[in-house]
């Protein structure tokens, strides 16, 4: 089995600002379940696009069983024998299990569905993929996630495709349902399919995977490693090795003391993360670090009160914070700056001013009328002391770039004058530049005594910027240390290797 | 990651409950009979010897079959995601463009060609403005619901035309076994609706692009062409009820189908199927109407006024909504 199936020289894909792709090679062999690694941002999630047909490069090569192919569509790469498992699965709900995988290449006369045949099809595919307890008239909007996963495959195998790309399918998998899934993979290969198996957890590579390619900052930058004999170490090594380094602020030089100001005590949410309780200073920041699904955000949110925790309690001041509420949140003082600050927290079509005192607008209501002059005053005096450009705050804010964005969403909070401020990713899509600045400003803000939590999926970010490091790995924190005594191949070894096996003597 | 969460295989008892239930639409279609059953009741009772005869059911029915006729396709546009506000114009312009006098001069075959070309025609540019020009459907089809009812008014400068070929009259006296032609067209409609919907991979495909449009292109659908599609069906629907109301009139009109379109909203609605698409019963849909049309059968008989008519249709579509958001979150629980 040394011939190639499947061979992409030199990828490169470009969006407006961002080079996804900056020359990545891929090539699969038949038969073998080839496993691609790499860290959030590396490139998988657009080379998998590319070859789905979904995405089109702007350069490199590919060669599909010899010849040379561009899947300009979706159709064009399933006609060709390549299907995606996309972790978003790509079902309809409203449909059944057999419409959704006959969908668009239905079984059909002169456009009338042949019921009877999709149906037997349907069931052998199901049985073939050890489910033959999901029946073929269900509903898939009434399947759980593991359900759904089995119709997302049973409609790869209906095209008769010859390498399948599956993007991290053990993410909403119980365990028992991990092992039914490498079993179906092993069926597959051993019948001459290739497999591209994208997953962030290197005890499952260990087991199913052949062959390693790693990504990092949109490179391949190794190809073919072996996926049983490389060494952790060194696969860890390949995907931090950065070429990026940002500049960090100095650190507080003592750690903070004092009472604490907010207080997270055995939060549980079913299903999300469990048993979470961590406290945080004036003056701290406090880094959460965990990879995507980990449950970091979702911990935020809960503690702001988006979400309504299943047991555990959150203090601020030493008061209780009455859960599920994000007003009683925000009233006792703290402020979110969510992931998807576009959808989350800005109005996009409004100014910066506007933007700005969005949560403090009583304060400069005089019955109900607001005093658009002193609320105009308030945001300029924030945004000249943040130095956000442009310098005028009657611009509107979607024309300001990803830092300066952020920047408002904080200037937000600095002017309802809160004491806790949750930053969830809060360098996502802001450039390199504006990075180190954003930084010197978060250190700023604790410096002055607010505490500041820090999630983020970029481990450099995290230790670099925080004092205390929480790492989170499946809805748990695994471990707790100064941000000084940890390095970032141990916090990766940490969230990669899972709780389970992991123990504070083996980092330290 | 899930680990945390229990096995989430789906387990047997839970399959076992959905297929007995059936489909959220099919449940909702029971519960739409059992209102059709209570109203069947009352009118026994408040207009005895009235209300359950031959001639009334019959009246019933032929009330029904425009409207019936209209909302088989505003059906598949909200399954596919859409809305056509503009069916009661586009019947306007329709019976107005074959009762001109250049039409009428082709005789009844003249006439019922310009109605279906004219509506299939102002429905392929609703699709074309929707899918090709990426509008929101709500304001193309506003913008038609305006401006098709103005070339309306402007052809017939208001008059009201009456038609002259005595062959076309009769499509709306003439019966089939005893039945009236329109309610023949009625039930000839909503069956090919019907077998379209859930037996061909159109139907399915309408499904697919209301529910998720992205999965149904990478899928291979053409989402564009088949939105483009659903709204020419919703034209040649609003055509053929054009004829139909054109012959029941006996004249063509710029004011004809006024408020159509959200009497056949509200049938599709409260017929079980989402308004933000992917799900939905073309049975429901047609049990929707007769819904409707009972009440307002109910209210004439009793000599009740329609402000009340209307007040009893208001809290019928809050009643339905409500029961279609508590069916979705039993819907959510077996997840």
């Amino acid at each position: 089995m040394t011939e190639t199936m499947l061979q992409m020289t030199g990828i490169v894909k470009r969006f407006p600002g961002v080079v996804a792709l900056a020359g990545v090679d891929l090539d699969v062999r038949p038969g073998e379940v080839h496993c691609l690694l790499g860290q959030n941002g590396a490139g998988k999630s657009t080379l998998i696009k590319v070859l789905a047909g979904a995405h089109r490069p702007d350069e490199g090569r590919i060669l599909w069983e010899g010849s040379q192919v561009g899947f300009g569509s979706p159709v064009a790469a399933v006609r060709h024998g390549i299907a995606t498992i996309y972790q978003e699965l790509d079902l309809v709900d409203g449909l059944s299990v057999a419409d959704n995988i006959f969908l668009a290449h239905e079984y059909a006369s002169a456009g009338f569905v042949r019921g009877r045949e999709t149906r037997e099809v349907t069931v052998a595919l199901l049985e073939r993929l050890g489910h033959p307890d999901i029946s073929p008239g269900t509903e898939v909007g009434r399947l759980s996630a593991a359900g759904k996963q089995i119709v997302s495959m049973a409609r790869a195998l209906s095209h008769d495709a010859r390498l399948i790309v599956m993007d991290e399918p053990s993410a909403v998998l119980a365990h028992d349902e991990v092992e039914n899934l490498f079993r179906v993979i092993r069926g597959l290969t051993a019948a001459g399919t290739a497999i591209v198996y994208i997953s962030h957890r290197l005890e499952e590579i260990r087991e199913i995977g052949d062959r390693v390619t790693v990504l990092k900052d949109g490179r391949t930058v190794a190809a073919g490693l072996d996926a049983r004999t490389t060494p952790t170490t060194e696969i860890v090594k390949l995907m931090t090795g950065r070429t990026i380094e940002y500049a960090f602020p100095p650190r507080q030089s003592e750690p903070a003391d004092g009472d604490p100001l907010l207080e997270v005590s055995g939060l549980t949410r079913a299903g999300e993360f469990v048993d979470v309780s961590f406290a945080v200073r004036p003056g701290e920041i406090v880094g959460l670090a965990g990879l995507v699904g980990s449950g970091r955000s979702e911990i935020l949110e809960t503690v702001y009160g988006a979400r309504k925790a299943g047991a555990g309690t959150v203090s601020m001041g030493g008061r209780r914070v009455r859960p599920g509420s994000v007003p009683a949140a925000v009233r006792a003082g703290m402020g979110l700056a969510p992931e998807e600050r576009k959808a989350q927290a800005l109005f996009m079509l409004a100014s910066i001013a506007e933007n700005v005192v969005a949560s403090t607008l009583p304060r400069f209501a005089r019955a109900g009328f607001v005093d658009r002059r002193a609320a105009l005053e308030a945001a300029a005096a924030q945004t000249a002391a943040l130095e956000l450009r442009p310098k005028d705050p009657r611009r509107p804010v979607r024309t300001l770039s990803g830092g300066n964005q952020q920047k408002v969403v904080v200037g937000r909070w600095l002017l309802k004058g809160c004491k806790v401020l949750l930053l969830d990713e809060p360098t996502r899509g802001v450039d390199i530049g504006a990075r180190s600045e954003l930084y010197a400003l978060i250190r700023d803000l604790a410096d002055s005594g607010v505490g500041v939590v820090v999630v983020s999926s970029e481990v450099p970010e995290v230790l670099g910027l925080a004092d205390r490091v929480l790492v989170v790995a499946d809805g748990r924190i695994v471990h707790e240390a100064p941000a000084a005594e940890l390095d970032e191949h141990q916090v990766l070894d940490l969230v990669m290797e899972g709780s389970a096996v992991i123990t504070k003597e083996d980092v330290v | 990651m899930t680990a945390t969460e229990p096995a989430t295989a789906p387990d047997a008892p839970v399959l076992r409950r959905a297929a007995r239930l059936g489909s959220l639409g099919e449940a909702r279609n029971l519960g739409l009979i059992i209102v059709l059953v209570l109203l069947t009741v009352v009118g026994a009772i408040t207009a005895p010897g009235l209300f359950l005869t031959w001639g009334n059911l019959l009246n019933l029915l032929t009330t029904a079959s425009v409207i019936g006729v209209v909302t088989v396709g505003m059906t598949f546009v909200i399954i596919a995601g859409g809305i056509d506000l503009s069916v009661g114009a586009i019947i306007a312009l329709a019976s107005v463009w074959c009762t001109t006098l250049a039409s009428q001069g082709y005789g009844i075959g003249g006439m019922i060609f310009a109605a279906m070309a004219v509506a299939t025609i102002v429905g392929a540019v609703n699709g074309a403005l929707i899918a090709y020009g990426r509008m929101v459907p709500f304001i193309v089809t506003l913008a038609m619901y305006v401006s098709a009812r103005g070339l309306a008014e402007q052809i017939s400068g208001r008059r009201s035309q009456i038609v002259s070929d005595p062959a076309f009259a009769q499509i709306a006296f003439n019966k089939v076994l005893g039945i009236p032609l329109l309610v023949v067209i009625l039930a000839v409609v909503a069956v090919v609706g019907w077998v379209l919907l859930n037996r061909t991979t159109f139907g399915r495909r309408t499904f697919a692009v209301g529910g998720n449009a992205e999965a149904a292109r990478l899928a291979g659908i053409d989402v564009r062409r088949h939105t483009l599609l659903v709204y020419v069906l919703s034209g040649v629907c609003c055509g053929i009820g054009a004829v139909m109301l054109t012959a029941l009139t006996n004249t063509g009109a710029s004011t004809h189908g006024m408020l159509y379109e959200l009497d056949a909203i509200a049938a599709v609605i409260i017929g079980g199927t989402l308004l933000t698409g992917g799900r939905g019963s073309l049975v429901g849909s047609i049990l929707g109407v007769l819904v409707f049309t009972t009440i307002t059968n109910l209210f004439i008989l009793n000599n009740l006024e329609t402000p009340i008519q209307n007040i009893a249709k208001g809290a019928i579509i809050v009643a339905a909504v409500l029961l279609q958001r508590r069916g979705d979150r039993r819907n959510a629980v077996t997840h």
